[in-house]
């Protein structure tokens, strides 16, 4: 049994037929293509799948692609605006923030949600805001850089 | 002259990254298709009985089923032991889907294959396989004792091996005739690695060209290749292709040979369609190497002015139910050999012993052997500092290896290449202010405070080398590097490396030498990775050997180009190649302005109309490197830890480490390696731990119950170096990958133990978690 689903995925409309069990991850990476959301776990502890749904940071293995009805889904490849880096990419790559890479789009994700709230952070803050992205490569001591260097 | 070497370079991969577009090996996706799952045994230990496939075969979008009975009767082979300790070493079988018995929890049984995982995944679920129970046995000293079961017919009393180094008579006398000695019993608990991208495989036979292409997320393409069609599969290996894409990091865990890989790449030839699969997280920890898991005694004999005299090391180190590609390796030769650290012990014993148990298979993490090394040193230094009543730092200043007596010979095999441990020591002093906090110590203690320094002086022993030694300690591998780079008629550049990034940032390291080499831009300059067929031959990446070996290879490719160039430029100009001078990418005629740049003769290399006889057109070449020694970075790292009393909660308060890695091409990616391998160290010493209960069900089986280190637990921390070129090397360089991980732990353990000694507490092992660190202070009754 499927259902019918439409979801406003990085500005465009995509109408839908999918399993209620499917995850919104599975449905971006699989049935959209948009692998730059990536799957670390199984008990939604690694936030390597964070998206925007409706400007809020959610772990896209945690949502069922029919819970995406009716909603806009930001991911990673709908950061960059008109060919122009987001603030936030380019402070990763300036920084250092990342090094194989598979934990970023994640981090940039939730870390925008972060800054919308709070946009001058200060090193606890951002740390304490990282609390649901691991990151096993760069000790997260470039990653706070990057968010404060966006933050600026 | 070096424009790029030297510098903080952005890299060039991190365009695709910050952007979504990486290329992982899930992310790949094949026309037609399958998606694979694989049926795992719930059991550590158990006969199988039977496998009844019939009513899974049934469901909707099933393609096919196989057990590793079928995998046998097709001639496949054992998943092979890279690593020979001693001839008498027991190496059972370790078939890719078992047969007969199960050995750990997550032993493969059997693989289901699907038009998409989760029809896949539904259908595992109805494959039934009865199973007979047996006793299983976790702990590697319980597996020795006598009644223990046993795992494999081949070694019946679970060892696979004794080794032992360093000589015993002398190592005893010296601790006998010791002023005091020190001993402890440690603990390096096992650890998961859990590179934050989960291992995936795609199979996919070309029955036309009868080719195999096989993506993996692999450390090291070549040798997967290698081993899987000269032991495996029986399969040429001209047939087969190996792609390590871009991987999400490896820590170690995805440096061996694992059996998904072999399944993948069998059962793709079966149905003649691409198979994938990646793991859960869940199925990671059941099934990626470990790492560590070591139960040590230990004792340090000192005259009464603090030298040390000796030191003799007892090892168990837990192997897991099967010998993982490097499992034997690194307990021994990775580990005894560093014992000596970055001090003159004269005279130094170790015995090791591998023991199977039913556990996952252990092989290399971030370090590889030395930490576990340093862990045991400089446990012993802090121990010892303290119960001689002497200052940690001076009692290693003593102990030091001068620095005029290099190149060192150590009693353990090494000769260390060049070192010069005291400035790195006084800096790290500096940094950290210790005068002062020393004093901040003893004002907090009387007002009740917890307050620790902790100090770790390493020694690391980068780029297993030479081929000629690997295979003097039974290392079935050569370990030179290739690299091969073709220079463009337009003058850009392509290198091809054997080693492998999976977030060390190659492309942009190895693009600094070969812009530097050539006198080009950076922009005209990629690197290629990851691919057998496009890498003429190559060892990958692990135990930071990619710039120490890898990029000294490349070095040597693009001189060889240069002396080639050199001779076209000199037809060009009409001069003799010894009047040229290179410099700024351009050829000069001595004394003259008559010059011609790379890009003009990379040209006339490719357009040889007006040639002279003797030279072939095209301008590449082919290098490998084949180290002299290994290459020995060292350091002194110190932190300092508050302990709350009420929780037994560590924190971190200050992290400064001085590092001397040899001489530096990208100073950002250097440190950004170690910030990664300390939090990964600190990982170990205060959260992770990979915990069985007595009938060997993984308890720590999740990312819920397994504590990697966020963004709250850690401080930023400060770094420096020293510089002490590699001699023997032209880069001058040594390896870093590693250095943070293997400084840390006893680093921050021997803080952790500073804060709470003066309450009696004499010892306490990893990890130190709040509970474990409450009840040392609780149960001492000094408070
Ligand atoms: S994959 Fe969603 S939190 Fe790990
Ligand atoms: S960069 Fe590798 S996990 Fe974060």
């Amino acid at each position: 049994m499927t259902h019918t689903i439409n979801v406003n995925v990085n500005g465009v409309a995509h109408e839908a037929q999918v399993e209620p069990r499917v995850l919104l991850v599975h449905f971006l990476r699989d049935d959209l293509r948009l692998t730059g959301t990536h799957i670390g776990c199984d008990t939604s502890q690694c936030g390597a799948c964070t998206v925007l749904v409706d400007g809020i940071s959610s772990k896209s293995c945690t949502m069922f692609a029919v819970q995406a009805d009716g909603r806009e889904v930001t991911t990673i490849e709908g950061l960059a605006k008109n060919g122009e880096l987001h603030p936030l990419q380019e402070a990763f790559r300036e920084e250092h923030g990342l090094q194989c890479g598979f934990c970023t789009p994640g981090v940039i994700l939730s870390v925008y949600d972060f800054l919308q709230h709070n946009s001058k952070p200060n090193e606890e803050e951002i740390r304490h805001a990282l609390e649901g992205n691991y990151c096993r490569c760069t000790g997260y001591h470039n990653i706070v850089k990057a968010v404060q260097k966006a933050a600026e | 002259m070096s424009k790029y070497i030297g510098a903080s370079v952005k890299r060039k991969e991190d365009g695709r990254f910050i952007t979504g577009r990486g290329r992982y090996t899930d992310d790949i996706v094949l026309p037609n298709m399958t998606h694979a799952y694989i049926v795992r045994s719930p059991h550590a230990h158990a006969k199988i009985k039977s496998i009844n496939v019939d009513q899974a075969k049934a469901q909707p979008g099933v393609v096919a089923i196989f057990t590793g009975k079928d995998m046998e009767a097709d001639g496949v082979g054992s998943v092979p032991n890279g690593w020979q300790i001693g001839e008498d070493m027991k190496e059972p079988p370790h078939p890719p889907l078992a047969v007969g018995k199960v050995r750990h929890v997550g032993d493969g049984v059997a693989v289901v294959i699907a038009e998409d995982r989760y029809a896949a995944k539904d259908a595992a679920e109805l494959v039934e396989v009865d199973y007979e129970i047996l006793p299983a046995v976790t702990d590697g000293a319980k597996a020795m004792e006598k009644g223990a079961p046993a795992l494999h017919d081949e070694a019946p009393d679970n060892v696979s091996f004794v080794w032992e180094l360093g000589d015993k008579d002398a190592a005893d006398n010296a601790l006998k005739n010791s002023h005091r000695t020190t001993k402890l019993e440690i603990v390096n608990q096992r650890l998961i690695a859990n590179a934050i991208e989960p291992r995936s495989a795609i199979g996919d036979y070309d029955a036309g060209r009868d080719e195999l292409t096989l993506y993996t997320s692999s450390q090291n393409p070549h040798l997967i290749r290698l081993l899987m069609c000269a032991f495996v599969l029986g399969i040429p290996e001209h047939k087969v292709r190996i792609i390590s894409p871009d991987v999400g990091g490896g820590f170690g865990s995805k440096i061996c040979h694992y059996p998904e890989e072999i399944i993948m790449s069998w059962a793709t030839r079966k149905i003649e369609r691409p198979i994938k699969w990646t793991a859960e997280r869940s199925e990671s920890y059941l099934t990626d190497a470990h790492g560590r898991d070591h139960h040590t005694t230990a004792e340090m004999g000192f005259d009464k002015d603090g030298n040390i005299l000796g030191l003799r090391v007892n090892t168990v180190a837990n192997l897991g139910a099967y010998l993982s590609t490097l499992a034997g390796g690194i307990p021994t030769w990775l580990y005894g050999t560093l014992l000596a650290g970055q001090y003159k012990t004269k005279s130094i014993y170790v015995q090791v012993t591998g023991v199977f148990t039913n556990t996952t298979p252990v092989d290399a993490y971030r370090g590889a052997g030395r930490p576990e090394a340093t862990y045991v040193i400089e446990r012993l230094m802090d121990t010892a500092a303290r119960e001689m009543n002497m200052d940690p730092a001076e009692l290693r200043r003593k102990n030091f290896i001068a620095p005029d007596a290099f190149p060192y010979q150590t009693p353990v095999v090494m000769q260390y290449d060049s070192g010069n441990y005291e400035p790195a020591l006084d800096k790290a002093l500096q940094m950290i202010n210790y005068k002062k906090l020393r004093e901040e110590q003893k004002q907090a203690r009387d007002q009740g405070r917890l307050l620790g320094i902790g100090f770790s002086a390493y020694i690391e022993a980068c780029g297993i080398a030479p081929s000629k030694v690997a295979g003097a300690i039974g290392l079935r591998a050569g370990l030179y590097e290739g690299a091969s780079v073709r220079v463009h008629p337009t003058g850009k550049v392509m290198v091809y490396t054997g080693s492998h990034s999976h977030g060390q940032g190659h492309e942009t390291t190895f693009a600094q030498v070969a812009a530097d080499g050539f006198g080009i831009s950076i922009d005209d300059v990629e690197v290629v990775h990851g691919d057998t067929a496009q890498i003429p031959f190559g060892m990958g990446t692990y135990g930071s050997r990619s710039i120490a070996v890898g990029g000294n290879a490349i070095y040597k490719a693009i001189e060889k180009i240069k002396e080639k160039a050199k001779k076209i430029a000199a037809h060009k100009l009409e001069a003799s190649a010894d009047d040229l001078e290179f410099a700024d990418g351009s050829w000069t005629v001595k004394g003259t302005d008559k010059s011609v740049t790379f890009a003009e003769v990379a040209l006339i290399a490719y357009v040889p109309h007006d040639y002279p006889e003797d030279l072939e057109p095209g301008l590449e070449d082919n290098a490998f490197w084949d180290p002299k020694n290994f290459t020995f970075p060292f350091g002194t790292h110190i932190c300092s830890v508050e302990i709350d009393p009420d929780t037994g909660k560590v924190k971190i308060l200050k992290y400064v480490a001085v590092d001397d890695v040899g001489n530096v091409i990208n100073p950002m990616i250097v440190d950004g390696q170690l910030h990664g391998g300390i939090a990964q160290g600190a990982g170990q010493v205060l959260w992770e731990e990979a915990v069985y209960d007595d009938s060997g069900q993984l308890l720590t089986g999740t990312m819920m119950d397994y504590a990697i280190p966020k963004a709250d637990d850690l401080p930023s921390f400060e770094i420096d170096r020293t510089t002490t070129p590699c001699p023997d090397n032209p880069l001058g360089v040594k390896g870093a990958g590693e250095a943070g991980t293997i400084a840390s732990t006893a680093c921050i353990a021997n803080a952790v133990i500073d804060a709470v000694a003066h309450l009696g507490v004499k010892d306490l092992q990893m990890p130190f978690t709040p509970q474990r660190v409450w009840n040392a202070i609780h149960g001492n009754g000094n408070r």
